[in-house]
């Protein structure tokens, strides 16, 4: 199966090891993914904070590339997902805005989780999975943009959302409750407003750990980022310390289906997963 | 009826709605947004007293709030209104209107990051993250605060533990599509000069 894909700009940088995951994993599940030519960024919440025109017609470009080739979409980025999706509903839906960039609306634009979560492959991921992730206790955040606004995400479960957690118990993991699994990490504070951002990221790994989650599953580069590089610092400001492995989805699919280079994605991580994942014998 | 009772600039309030719909003219003041707000607590006006603010011409108030900059864009506003009204896409609204005001932001970092941002993807077509990071904290005065403060000790530990992790990415990539990116920013720079 093919499908056009938009890889977003932190998937060359801070979120290395989830492209390199969602490689391995697509390989084995069958899927191939071609990268849309010359893609650019979409503007992510710059734009739409300044200007109305960049935030639309910067995604736009990338969507009438791939009308052009005519497959469904796929994003592993939130924010990328979500800026697709509302240029898309722009101008191709009732307010009909004009950017001077045409489009047909005849592919759809999916996050990379929900594409997955399509019932088409049920089947093939637990017929992959090889080493069940058995005893880990993972949390699933969603964050915010994967899933609000509904009107621009298509999301039918914004408050509760379930493909994490489907996903999890697919894998053979413990799907651990949890009442934050789409508050906001603060994420587009994390350079102006450090203080605000630590308050909202230290909330969440305080209700992880509430929890009693061994760890926390992400569908987001920024999301991934924001928890697991700063760890050190939120703990270091409330006198704590926090040691929570952030995993990518598409890490924990490549470790229950037995990817050999697993190491490799884990030692990019500052938070180092690998002794939780050698105490629950999965590694 | 027009109402009397309010003084101030009906043309905030015109332009406001116009940018970002009427339904705010809906608003019973619920608060529904302001409880769910995440960053509530570090706000001087909560989103639910920013509508009031715009429906009673409050045009100060509420562009030199501290509000409309630190707003993360959550989305849990605008999902969970009752009456729809699009409120993380008021705080856009109000973001540019306080911008093309002229006057100085109660956050200037914020817009600060985000002229950085913009200006990288009309740079390169694509955001290079260490670039993009170079810029903005010289231009920030952050490099300078944290000279002072020592915190550069902290930023240089936390970016060395990512470079060796191979999470920085050293040079940026080329974007076959800069170009036609160069175009997009030509014409937003003509349509706000229009």
């Amino acid at each position: 199966m093919k499908v056009s894909f938009f890889p977003g700009c932190s998937l060359e940088g801070t979120a290395r090891e989830y492209g390199e995951s969602i490689e391995a994993v697509c390989e084995m599940l069958g899927i191939e993914m071609e990268e849309i030519p010359g893609w650019s960024c979409c503007g992510a919440s710059s734009a739409h904070t300044s200007d109305e025109f960049l935030s639309v017609a910067l995604p736009a470009r990338n969507l009438f590339q791939a009308e052009r080739i005519g497959q469904n979409l796929v994003t592993p980025c939130a924010a990328c997902f979500n800026r697709l999706k509302a240029a898309e509903k722009a101008i191709t839906g009732v307010a009909r805005m004009d950017v001077g960039i045409p489009l047909q609306g005849n592919i759809t634009v999916l996050h990379l989780l929900e594409f997955l979560a399509q019932k088409e492959f049920a089947e093939r991921i637990e017929k992959q999975v090889k080493r069940p992730l058995k005893n880990l206790k993972v949390v699933s955040y969603y964050g915010c943009l994967i899933v609000r606004p509904p009107r621009i995400t298509d999301a039918i479960h914004w408050e509760d959302p379930q493909a994490l957690d489907r996903l999890i118990a697919q894998l053979g993991g413990e799907r651990v409750f949890w009442p934050y699994k789409t508050e906001c990490c603060g994420g587009s504070l994390v350079l102006t407003s450090v203080d605000i951002f630590r308050r909202l990221t230290g909330r969440l790994l305080d209700m992880a750990k509430e929890a009693e989650a061994d760890c926390i599953v992400t569908a987001c580069p920024l999301c991934q980022t924001n928890l697991d590089t700063r760890q050190e610092e939120i703990g270091a400001t409330v006198g704590t310390h926090y040691d929570l492995p952030i995993f990518y989805f598409t890490e924990l699919m490549g470790l229950a289906f037995g990817v050999k280079e697993t190491g490799k994605w884990f030692r990019r991580h500052l938070v180092d997963p690998r002794p939780l994942l050698r105490e629950r014998k999965l590694i | 009826m027009e109402s009397v009772s309010f003084k101030g600039d009906r043309k905030f309030r015109e332009a406001v709605v116009e940018r970002a719909g009427e339904e705010i003219f809906a608003c019973y003041q619920c608060s529904k947004c302001s409880a769910g707000c995440p960053v509530a607590f570090a706000m001087d006006l909560l989103p639910h007293q920013v509508i009031r603010s715009v429906l009673f011409l409050k045009k100060e108030k509420v562009l030199s709030s501290r509000t409309i900059w630190i707003c993360a864009s959550c989305e849990t506003c605008t999902t969970r209104c009752p009456n729809e009204i699009d409120i993380a896409k008021l705080m856009d609204v109000l973001r540019q209107m306080q911008r093309e005001s002229g006057k100085k932001p109660h956050e200037p970092r914020v817009p600060l990051f985000h002229a950085v941002f913009l200006n990288a993807i009309k740079r390169s077509g694509r955001i290079h993250e260490l670039s993009m990071l170079r810029t903005y904290f010289l231009k920030s005065g952050d490099a300078r605060e944290k000279l002072k403060t020592g915190e550069w000790k902290n930023d240089v530990k936390l970016g060395l533990k990512m470079f060796l992790r191979g999470k920085l990415k050293v040079l940026p990539a080329r974007c076959e599509g800069v170009k036609e990116v160069r175009k997009i920013f030509a014409r937003a720079e003509k349509g706000k000069r229009a």
